[in-house]
């Protein structure tokens, strides 16, 4: 068949065959190929879009087609438009072949897909469960699957998990969690050491799973933004805006402007808040007090200011589908336009505090670096990846209102802990600009904030960039306006990797610092 | 208001002078039962509270709330409350989370590593009956299956003020 031009380009002269193509949005290219020829078309996206594989997640069609359906995503950066790949599997015959061992940014998808569907990639170097832990959960559960129903209590396999180990002589294991020192989710770290330095952590995770994809499962689209609220506390208005997006273009919705100016505005603050938490963490981890004390009162100023904005500390119950529910009346702006200039120049005395000490920079210059190869081979996202010299945010990416702003996309190319650090000071900045953008334009649009939808059957892909980097979501709603199925995929999911690499060679006493510097979610990645 | 925290620093070389009323932006609330909650930890708990917290699957909006009760807003610590890192020198257990299957062991062996007495408190709506969560396939549906639980401080997540509000009436009906 006839490729779609957008296609043609990129395949170039190589033989594909496209079983069926179909764009049912500007930026959504959806291809469906044989099964032999995934893997080989995924390779060429991935190579020639320069882009790690930024979804890969399975449906249950059984019930329709006697199938499973594989989605692969891919970013084409150029046409700021998204590309997925999807094969067919056979019920009776669960498996494919692993996309894992060349693209290694697929390898953690493809354990969440063995584990979740037990659909299984054939030579995939790791298949080991992330978030079914086997000490609690038997073999042969698969709880995304339509049929799944619960094991019988007491029935367990009983197995162990199995960590990588360093072996030779003077080498030894230091475990450390779930249970943490500080108030902070749990996680485990497991770090093999030869004297000071660390020569391999290997970060378990999956602690705070709570099953959130089976959960939206059948819940209407209202009651899935209350709770993708309550996916990562830290991040709720970048995740309720990312499901929005995700159907809003399929259910052909015009959000009105002002509520896409506000939508901005609110992430922003979001952004704000915690970018202030984190350069206030790194201070803590270093044992320099004042600074992170001093950012914690930031952080306050903004929370207390959210609370008068829409009555939550945490931006939660603003999103609905189609636009938001509170608006921002001058009253509400002039409390911004009073707050900004305080919290700018709080924000500009805090970094001034941490760059001006040479104890200080002594301990992030050249600590924790990720290299840009290695950010881009595991598909690192967000501060992280824009702190080892890849430039990507969505913010820019993508078609969105931020079109209508100037900013700068912040950039730095060493990767170490400083880089992050500075990366974070300098998007503070950006943020600043746009939220009085924001206030510049809404008094001139009107004052619709909000348009009813009409529910029907779609799918869609929605993501936004939130502090920590892209929120990604796709999901499909049935005839009756519920979720069939909903896949989220946290910028922390392929970041938690990157930190284990970013460790390397560093001293224990560092890895706090170097933690706290990419500051990823535990329940996001979770789910 | 930070700022003249700053100020100050430059000009006395000291930043532990305590903000007027006025100036704080702690809810007076908070600043009036201060003595009376002090009085109460100095008799009931010979002068300190120690409280270790653990998250069972929360989004850490919770924990983030936690946090801010140290902060030097609501100065937690001035009524003698401190967060520890080990279970071992806590007298509360704050849980919070619906507790996913992988961290129930975890939760008891905490709450096993803790001293007598020692007393569990839930914090936001997951903890008490899995809120959003408690159909899941992988949550234990609430903290008081598990443990003997004393309180239960409601909000999603509940405001540092409120913590602190929480953990005064706890502190009153403790014998």
């Amino acid at each position: 068949m006839e490729y779609p031009n957008l296609l043609k380009e990129i395949i170039g002269g190589e033989k594909i065959a496209v079983i069926e193509s179909s764009q049912p949005f500007k930026d959504e290219l959806y291809l469906t190929v044989d099964n032999g020829e995934f893997v080989r078309l995924c390779h060429l996206l991935h190579k020639r879009l320069n882009s790690a594989v930024k979804m890969f997640f399975a449906e249950d069609l059984r019930a329709k087609l006697d199938k499973y359906v594989l989605y692969c995503v891919f970013l084409n950066e150029q046409k700021r438009s998204w590309i997925i790949v999807q094969q067919y599997i056979h019920k009776n015959n669960p498996i494919f072949a692993t996309l894992a061992k060349d693209i290694h940014s697929a390898s953690l998808f493809e354990r969440e897909i063995k584990e979740m569907f037990g659909i299984e990639a054939q030579g995939s170097p790791d298949a080991r469960r992330l978030k079914l832990h086997d000490e609690v959960w038997p073999q042969g559960f698969f709880p995304l699957r339509k049929d799944f129903s619960l094991p019988p209590e007491g029935y367990l396999a009983g197995l162990q998990y199995k960590f990588k180990r360093v072996e030779g002589e003077g080498i030894f294991e230091v475990p450390v969690g779930p249970v943490h020192a500080g108030i902070i989710g749990p996680g485990h770290f497991r770090f093999s050491v030869a004297g000071e330095p660390i020569i391999n952590l290997e970060i378990r995770l999956g602690w705070t799973h709570r099953g959130v994809e089976k959960i939206l499962e059948g819940k209407t689209i209202h009651e899935a933004v209350r709770i993708f609220e309550c996916i990562s506390g830290d991040t709720a208005f970048g995740y309720s805006l990312a499901f929005c997006l995700s159907i809003e273009k399929a259910f052909g919705v015009n959000v009105p402007l002002r509520a896409q100016l506000l939508r901005a505005m609110f992430l922003e603050l979001e952004r704000l808040y915690n970018h202030a938490n984190d350069i206030g963490g790194i201070a803590l981890d270093v044992g320099f007090s004042f600074p992170a004390q001093f950012a914690s009162l930031i952080k306050e100023g903004i929370l207390q200011l959210n609370e008068k904005l829409c009555g939550s500390r945490y931006l939660k119950g603003i999103n609905v589908v189609g636009g938001i529910q509170k608006d921002v009346d001058s009253v509400k702006q002039q409390l911004i336009q009073q707050a900004l200039p305080n919290i700018k120049s709080d924000f500009i005395a805090l970094e001034e505090m941490l760059f001006s000490s040479v104890s200080f920079m002594d301990r992030v210059d050249s600590t924790g670096i990720l290299r840009t190869k290695t950010a881009r081979d595991l598909g690192v996202t967000g501060v992280a990846a824009r702190a080892s010299g890849i430039g990507l945010d969505m913010r820019k990416a993508l078609h969105s209102i931020y079109d209508t702003f100037s900013f700068r996309i912040i950039k730095e190319q060493s990767g170490d802990v400083a880089a992050r650090l500075k990366v974070r000071c300098n998007e503070v900045k950006e943020s600043f600009g746009i939220i009085i953008q924001c206030l510049e334009q809404i008094n001139k649009c009107p004052p619709e904030i909000r348009q009813e939808v009409q529910e029907k059957e779609v799918f869609g892909i929605g993501c936004v960039e939130a502090w920590r980097g892209p929120v990604r979501v796709w999901s499909r709603i049935n005839t009756q306006g519920k979720i069939e199925r909903c896949k989220i995929v946290d910028p922390s999911f392929q970041n938690w990797e990157g930190l284990s690499f970013a460790v390397l060679g560093n001293i224990i006493p560092d890895f706090p610092l170097c933690n706290k510097s990419f500051d990823l979610s535990y329940s996001g990645n979770d789910l | 208001m930070s700022l003249n925290i700053l100020k100050n620093s430059i000009k006395k070389g000291r930043v532990t002078i305590p903000l007027s009323l006025s100036e704080s932006a702690c809810p007076p609330d908070v600043e009036k039962m201060r003595q009376e909650l002090k009085n109460l930890i100095h008799a009931k708990f010979g002068r300190s509270l120690h409280i270790r917290e653990i998250d069972t699957g929360s989004c850490c909006a919770c924990e983030s709330e936690i946090i801010a009760c140290s902060n030097p807003i609501y100065d937690i610590q001035r009524f003698g409350i401190d967060f520890v890192a080990s279970p071992r020198h806590a007298d509360i257990l704050l849980v919070t989370g619906p507790i996913s299957r992988n961290m129930e062991l975890a939760l008891q062996k905490t709450y096993e590593a803790m001293p007598e007495p020692k007393f569990v408190i839930t914090v936001g709506e997951c903890a008490t009956n899995g809120g959003l969560f408690r159909d899941s396939y992988y949550t234990r549906s609430g903290v008081k299956n598990i443990l003997p639980v004393v309180l239960h401080i409601p909000g999603c997540p509940p405001s540092p003020q409120k913590i602190i509000t929480y953990l005064q009436l706890f502190i009153q009906k403790v014998p």
